[in-house]
């Protein structure tokens, strides 16, 4: 077994999946006219939604303040960094990668880019309907075209994770921290030898 | 090629997009709501209805026990059953409905009663100023005045789209203003109160949106 993702970076991920999935389904219900009129209380459920907002972005910045915030640092320079391997990959070519895969980058960056976006846009929906002035016309579109955009990311993302044979095992470390040597070494070629190189 | 650059602009540039859509997302997004066919568009952002409420579940009025009342500055309080108010001459319109959060759902045929039909057997007294809409969901409410229910285009709806509204939209009769933002556009509405004065403020007129709800001129 190998270590792959310490409880600072786990942690991370599971808060932005909860908070996620709890806004999901409270922006679903205010959303979708089947959902809207099934569950009505429009007014319980956008507390609801607002009050999930508020946690999320807390723990988010909690997990960053207490956490390990060198290794996040590292993780998102490596997310940032697209070298020639990661684009010949991402044309279908096999290649060595990385602690993350090309795959793996596109989707973190997306996701970043996306809460930042969910969070700004949110935040105007909010305050536009109390001080109009801050009622712009694309609010409501760019938080429900995020919607749709991080839903495909992550029907995607549970897939790889959780249903292909493959990739599956990656599952492992984000859940208890470590993974097989043997696939680690498949999958993630530059970093095991990176990690073998860091412990010589 | 700077390999860390790549991936840091392709992550603000993404951040940027966004930000340029909270101005020109909706007009952008316009031309795929016009486009998709209408089962999709419920899925469309700022295309397609969106059921707002304000209470625990919609109400659902029975079509047989239905029925509306016009009190207050008039002749003579009248109570309309749905039949009664189908058999008065109905009116047709194509107009476009915005919602001040920022949808809109372009091309909707309306067909229902134009207020001064609705108004000839109740006769509306000369002190007469407002008309003040109340709905089946307790406590909405909305106002409008005399000159603005008797716009072209002010009418109560029976009918969306060629069918009975459905419950979500109002089922059996809603208030619809197209010029205005739909708030104004009460529905479920159960009495028409006819008022000798301006004063009364409306459900989202206490939450702070405007009076006068044009579209594109208000809030």
């Amino acid at each position: 077994m190998i270590r792959r993702f310490g409880p600072t970076e786990r942690a991370l991920h599971w808060v932005h999946a909860t908070g996620f999935l709890a806004m999901l389904a409270t922006g679903l219900v205010l959303y979708l006219p089947v959902l809207s009129e099934l569950v009505a209380r429009r007014n319980l459920v956008k507390n609801i939604h607002l009050l999930a907002a508020v946690l999320w972005i807390v723990a988010l910045v909690l997990v960053f303040l207490a956490g390990d915030r060198r290794r996040l640092r590292e993780d998102w320079r490596e997310i940032e960094t697209l070298d020639a391997d990661d684009r010949d990959w991402l044309r279908g070519r096999k290649k060595p990668q990385g602690k993350f895969n090309a795959g793996q980058k596109v989707n973190a960056l997306m996701t970043a880019a996306f809460a930042i976006l969910f969070l700004v846009s949110g935040f105007f929906l909010w305050l536009g309907e109390r001080d109009h002035r801050f009622l712009f016309d694309g609010t409501g579109t760019v938080h429900e075209w995020l919607t749709l955009g991080s839903v495909a990311l992550l029907v995607g993302h549970l897939y790889l994770a959780v249903i292909h044979p493959s990739t599956r095992h990656a599952l492992r470390g984000i859940t208890v921290g470590n993974v097989r040597e043997d696939w680690a070494r498949e999958h993630h070629a530059k970093w095991v030898d990176k990690q073998e190189h860091l412990s010589d | 090629m700077n390999d860390r650059l790549l991936g840091r602009g392709a992550f603000l540039g993404l951040v940027g997009a966004g930000l340029a859509g909270l101005f020109y997302g909706r007009d952008a997004t316009k031309l795929v709501g016009k486009a998709v066919p209408s089962p999709v568009k419920a899925i469309v952002p700022s295309s397609g209805w969106r059921i707002y409420s304000i209470g625990r579940e919609l109400p659902r009025l029975d079509p047989k026990a239905y029925r509306l009342t016009i009190t207050g500055a008039v002749a003579q309080p009248v109570t309309y059953s749905l039949a009664d108010l189908r058999a008065l001459p109905q009116t047709t319109q194509v107009s476009d409905f915005h919602c001040v959060t920022g949808w809109s759902v372009y091309d909707v045929t309306w067909q229902g009663v134009k207020f001064r039909d609705l108004f000839a057997e109740a006769g509306v007294k000369p002190s007469a100023k407002a008309l003040r809409f109340v709905s089946a969901e307790v406590p909405y409410d909305d106002t409008l005045t005399l000159g603005q229910a008797y716009a072209a285009d002010a009418m109560l709806a029976l009918d969306l789209d060629g069918k009975p509204l459905s419950v979500p939209h109002g089922f059996p009769a809603r208030v619809v203003m197209p010029r205005m933002y739909g708030y104004k556009s009460v529905k479920w509405v159960s009495r028409i109160e006819v008022e000798p004065h301006l004063e009364t403020v409306g459900y989202w007129e206490q939450r702070g949106y405007d009076e006068d709800a044009w579209v594109g001129a208000s809030n």
